[in-house]
């Protein structure tokens, strides 16, 4: 199966990648673009049939690794390979 | 004092820590592969600066699982002194060793240049040979340099006098100026609850010898002989 993980800064945490990527866009003249947040996107193949397992495996290494907890939130969507 | 200089994939302050240990100790740290599951019997286990494993997914996020660094978690759980400089205190931070994390400059830039610090505390074994309160000049080079901790991490750090070093002014005062990379508090480095496990951004090893144009750094390794030969 394959997982779409995406990991996102927690709300509060300061992202001054997210704030430059604002300002750029308003000097291209994209006035309406408000709050920008960057975040990551991972894709991952597991070797494994069962979602239930597969989920169970995503979110062990999402949480052991691919976020750090402190600061980011992740979600994900598995899908057939 | 025998040390344990940790070397992963991209390290790059190894041998300057190499060196500032045995000019104050008088005896070379073994240097240590990041792939070896064995750590000889240390005094002190140094996590050097540099970029392990291309910083990677979030700094010292990958060297963090690197074999070597159970038996460091391990060591450290015992009681012996784990210092992380820079982008080992990036990967202290990952292994759960210290709280909070090292995030991108507020300025978005890489800063390489002498800061100016206030030595929270002068008891432990990292800075006996400070004075409380003393300003010390350290180099700092890092992107990844901005602490942060939920409030209730700081005020238990606070609360516990953990905060080892903040950016301060020339007359050591905390300003909003005197921070380069936007870390919370000003915190420039912290300790663990026990205050054997030191992490920090600025590079003590990098101004540890009349050579390298001045000397703050070299009273943390001579501390640290001191306190655990």
């Amino acid at each position: 199966m394959k997982a779409r993980i995406t990991i996102t800064l927690k709300p509060g945490v300061l992202d001054p990648q997210g704030k430059a990527i604002a300002g750029a866009l308003h000097a291209l003249g994209f006035g309406a673009v408000g709050n920008v947040r960057q975040g990551k996107y991972i894709e991952v193949e597991v070797a494994e049939s069962d979602p239930s397992r597969a989920r169970a495996e995503i979110e062990r290494m999402c949480e052991q690794l691919l976020a750090n907890t402190i600061i980011e939130n992740y979600a994900y969507e598995l899908e057939a390979a | 004092m025998k040390a344990s200089v940790i070397v992963f994939p991209g390290s790059n302050c190894d041998r300057d820590a190499a060196v500032a240990l045995e000019a104050a100790t008088g005896q070379a740290p073994a240097m240590v592969w990041h792939g070896d599951s064995e750590i000889p019997a240390s005094d002190l286990i140094v996590l050097p600066g540099g970029f392990s494993y291309g910083d990677y997914l979030r700094s010292g996020a990958m060297a963090a699982h690197s074999p070597v660094m159970r038996e460091v978690v391990a060591r450290a759980r015992t009681g012996t002194p784990v210092l992380g400089i820079c982008n080992g205190f990036q990967i202290l931070t990952e292994a759960g060793l210290l709280p909070g994390v090292l995030m991108r400059n507020a300025t978005l830039k890489f800063i390489c240049r002498d800061v100016l610090l206030r030595v929270e505390r002068n008891d432990t074994a990292y800075t006996s040979r400070y004075a409380r309160g003393e300003v010390v000049r350290f180099p700092i080079a890092h992107k990844d340099g901005s602490y942060f901790a939920d409030d209730a991490t700081l005020d238990r750090l606070e609360g516990e006098g953990r905060v080892a070093f903040r950016y301060c002014n020339a007359t050591g005062e905390v300003t909003q100026a005197a921070n380069p990379n936007g870390s919370r508090h000003n915190i420039a480095g912290i300790y663990n609850e026990t205050g054997t496990v030191l992490g920090l951004m600025p590079h003590p090893e990098r101004l540890a010898d009349p050579a390298l144009g001045g000397t703050d750094g070299a009273n943390m390794f001579l501390s640290l002989a001191e306190t655990l030969h």
